[in-house]
C-alpha cells in the first residue's frame, strides 16, 4: 500500500506504539456465559443489541483473560457487527487487556488525591517489591502492575483496585510490599474491600 | 440540619429493601405516582433542584425540555459514572442507599414518561453493583419495580449498565454514545439529548444525587427543599473532602456551609503542623482557591463568584508540602490520559501541557515555557464540543495564576523547590 509516488510500496509509513491485538485461540462463548449474554440482550431494545457490547467484552475477558482477535470477531457476530466496530470499542476503554495479564491486576489509583496521599511510592514499593515496572508482568505471571486514573474513593487514599473489581483501601507505602506476599498466601481475603460504614 | 440523603450511612445493613421500607423508602413514589406527570416536573422546578453532577442546571427545567408529543419512547439515563478526581458521593449513595436512587429514577421515569431508567456505573464500581443487582432483584420481587409499581398501572423498568473505564462517559452525550455501544465520545449539541438522546429518542441524563434528592422533595414539598439553603441553592448537598485532612470523607450539608467549615470543622483541617496551601473546591476541573478564600458559602453561586466552581463538590485540600507544578503535572496526566480525542485542541493541548509541565517540574524548562503553558491553555479551553476541553487546561492555567513564582523558582533553580516525602524519588509513568 502506498499514498505516495515516493514512497515505497508497502514501507511502513506510521510508526505507532500501538500493538495489533493477536488473534488467539478459536474462540466460543460457553453456553453458560452465551445465556448470560442473552439474558442481558433483552434489556435493551431489539434492534439495538450493539448496547451489550461492554458486557460481551467484559465476558470475553473473563473467559480467556484477555480481549483476543477470535473473542472480538465472535462478539461481532453475535451482536451484528463488523470486527472493526468491536476493536473500535475495545480499544478505547482500559479496563479490557488486549494482552495477557497476571492473575492478579494490581490497579493503583495515581491520580491527585491519592497521589498525594503517597500513591506514587505505592506504586515505587509495588514495583520493587515484583521486580517489574508499570505496565508489565513478573516472572511467575502472577501479577501485573498498572496505573489507574482516579477510582472515585478519595477519602480512603491511596487505594490499589485488583482485577477490575476488588479494592484494598488506605495502602501505605510501607505495607505495599507486604500486600503482594499477603495475596500470594491468601488470595482474595488479603483485599480490604469497601469498607464505608466502618466509623472513620 | 440532620442529614437528609445519608441519615444511616453507619448502619450496617442500610443498603437493604427492609431497612429502606421501614425508613419512608418507596413513600416518595406512592405520593408522585398519585400525582400528574406535569405537576410533578411543576413541583421539581418550583423547588430549584440543580443538577448535582456539576453543571448546577435546574433539574425541573431539563425535564421540561424533554419532548412531550413523540411516539418516540422516552429514557432517563442515570449518570452514575462517578469519575471526576475528588469525587466520591455517588459511591456512597449507591452503595449504601441502593433503593433511594431507584426510587429517584421511578420518580424521574413518571415525571416525564420514561418507561426504562439505565443507569450508567462506572465499570470500576463493580463491587457497588453487584449490590445494587441483587437489592434490584429484590424491589422487582416486592413490586416496586417492573410491571404494575405498587398497583398503580405504571410500568418501568430499571437496568444497570456497566462501563469500563471513561472518564469522558461522563458527559452526558457520550454517556449516552458509551450507552449505544461506541465509543464514549461527546456529540455535537444541538440537538440535545431532550430531544434526540438514547438511540434517538427524547432523554434525560441526570446524577445519581439528583434522582436521590427527588423522593425527599415529594414527600416534604418544595418550600422545605428551598428553606434549606440559600437562594437558588437549596436542598441537601453531599460534599466530598479528600487530599491532606485529618478527616478525608463524604459530609452531608445544606449549601449555607463554608468551605473553611467543611474543611476545617467536618474534615478535621489541616495535617498536624501544616497549612493548607491551596483547595480545589469542586473536582479536579475547577480553578484553585486559596486558604483566604474559603470564607464561603459552599454554594453553586457563592463558588462562582469567587472565582471558581463547585462542580461535583470533590473538594481536594493540598497543604504547604505540595508542589504546585507536580500537582498540575499529575492532573494534566489524567486529563491527556483520559481525553476521548475526539476534539484536536484537547487531544494535541492536553499532551502538550503535560509535557511542558513535567520539563518544568524536572528544572529543565526555560521562563518562556510558563507563558507558553497559558498560551496553549487559553487554545484549549472553549474551543472543544465538551467541557472536557475547559477542564484539562485549567490545572495548568489555575496553577500558574496563583503560584507563577514557584515555576519561575523551579527553572530558576533547575530542581523541584518543593519535594515531599510522600512523593516518589521518580514519578512512575504508566506504560497502558
Amino acid at each position: 500500500m502506498s499514498f505516495h509516488p515516493l514512497m515505497e510500496y508497502n514501507a511502513r509509513f506510521q510508526k505507532s506504539e500501538r500493538k495489533s491485538v493477536e488473534d488467539g485461540a478459536p474462540f466460543v462463548f460457553t453456553p453458560e456465559r452465551r445465556a448470560q449474554l442473552d439474558d442481558t440482550l433483552t434489556k435493551y431494545p431489539a434492534d439495538r443489541k450493539r448496547s451489550a457490547i461492554l458486557y460481551a467484552l467484559y465476558l470475553v475477558q473473563e473467559q480467556v483473560g484477555y480481549l483476543t482477535g477470535n473473542g472480538m470477531r465472535h462478539v461481532a457476530e453475535i451482536l451484528d457487527m463488523t470486527p472493526a466496530e468491536v476493536e473500535d470499542v475495545a480499544t478505547y476503554y482500559v479496563m479490557f487487556f488486549r494482552e495477557p495479564v497476571g492473575k492478579q491486576v494490581l490497579q493503583v489509583c495515581r491520580t491527585l488525591s491519592c497521589a498525594l496521599l503517597g500513591a506514587e511510592r505505592v506504586t515505587e514499593a509495588l514495583s520493587e517489591k515484583l521486580g517489574i515496572k508499570v505496565g508489565e508482568t513478573d516472572k511467575s505471571g502472577l501479577f501485573t502492575l498498572l496505573e489507574f486514573e482516579c477510582l472515585g474513593a478519595c477519602d480512603r487514599a491511596p487505594i490499589v483496585m485488583i482485577n477490575n473489581e476488588h479494592w484494598h483501601e488506605k495502602v501505605k507505602p510501607e505495607d505495599a510490599a507486604k500486600l503482594v506476599d499477603d495475596i500470594k498466601a491468601r488470595g482474595e481475603a488479603a483485599y480490604s474491600g469497601c469498607h464505608l460504614h466502618v466509623e472513620r | 440540619m440532620e442529614p437528609i440523603l445519608t441519615p444511616y450511612v453507619r448502619e450496617p445493613n442500610s443498603f437493604t429493601l427492609d431497612f429502606f421500607v421501614k425508613h419512608q423508602g418507596y413513600e416518595g413514589l406512592r405520593k408522585a405516582l398519585a400525582m400528574q406527570p406535569s405537576a410533578l416536573i411543576d413541583l421539581v422546578k418550583a423547588s430549584g433542584l440543580r443538577g448535582r453532577g456539576g453543571a448546577g442546571f435546574p433539574t425541573g427545567l431539563k425535564w421540561q425540555f424533554v419532548l412531550k408529543d413523540t411516539p418516540l419512547p422516552k429514557y432517563i439515563c442515570c449518570n452514575a459514572d462517578e469519575s471526576e478526581p475528588g469525587t466520591f458521593k455517588d459511591h456512597v449513595l449507591m452503595e449504601r442507599n441502593p433503593h433511594l436512587l431507584f426510587e429517584g429514577c421511578l420518580i424521574g421515569c413518571w415525571a416525564i414518561g420514561a418507561k426504562v431508567a439505565y443507569i450508567y456505573i462506572r465499570g470500576e464500581f463493580y463491587h457497588v453493583q453487584k449490590v445494587m443487582e441483587a437489592e434490584l432483584a429484590k424491589a422487582y420481587a416486592a413490586g416496586y419495580v417492573g410491571k404494575n409499581i405498587m398497583g398503580s398501572g405504571f410500568d418501568c423498568d430499571i437496568v444497570i449498565h456497566r462501563g469500563a473505564g471513561a472518564y469522558e462517559a461522563g458527559e452526558e452525550t457520550a454517556l449516552i454514545e458509551s450507552l449505544e455501544g461506541k465509543r464514549a465520545q461527546p456529540r455535537i449539541k444541538p440537538p440535545f439529548p431532550a430531544s434526540a438522546g438514547l438511540y434517538n429518542c427524547p432523554t434525560a441524563v441526570n446524577n445519581v444525587e439528583t434522582l436521590c434528592n427527588l423522593p425527599p422533595i415529594v414527600l416534604n414539598g418544595a418550600d422545605w427543599f428551598t428553606s434549606l439553603g440559600p437562594e437558588k441553592n437549596g436542598g441537601p448537598k453531599l460534599f466530598c473532602v479528600s487530599g491532606h485532612v485529618k478527616r478525608p470523607g463524604v459530609y452531608e450539608a445544606p449549601m449555607t456551609i463554608t468551605l473553611r467549615e467543611l474543611i476545617y470543622e467536618r474534615a478535621g483541617g489541616p495535617l498536624d503542623g501544616r497549612k493548607i496551601k491551596a483547595v480545589i473546591p469542586g473536582g479536579s476541573s475547577v480553578p484553585i482557591l486559596l486558604d483566604h478564600q474559603l470564607d464561603i458559602p459552599a454554594s453553586f453561586d457563592d463558588v462562582a463568584k469567587a472565582g471558581s466552581m463547585l462542580g461535583s463538590a470533590g473538594i481536594i485540600v493540598m497543604d504547604d508540602t505540595t508542589c504546585m507544578v507536580w500537582a498540575a503535572k499529575n492532573l494534566l496526566y489524567f486529563y491527556k490520559h483520559e481525553s476521548c480525542g475526539k476534539c484536536t485542541p484537547c487531544r494535541e493541548g492536553g499532551d502538550w501541557l503535560y509535557k511542558i509541565l513535567t520539563r518544568i517540574e524536572a528544572g529543565e524548562g526555560e521562563m518562556r515555557d510558563i507563558d507558553l503553558l497559558v498560551s496553549i491553555g487559553n487554545n484549549i479551553a472553549g474551543k472543544t464540543l465538551c467541557a472536557f476541553g475547559d477542564a484539562a487546561a485549567t490545572p495548568a492555567l489555575t496553577t500558574v495564576k496563583n503560584f507563577r513564582e514557584e515555576f519561575e523558582a523551579h527553572v530558576r533553580e533547575g530542581r523541584c523547590t518543593v519535594p515531599a516525602p510522600w512523593r516518589a524519588a521518580k514519578t512512575p509513568v504508566g506504560a497502558h
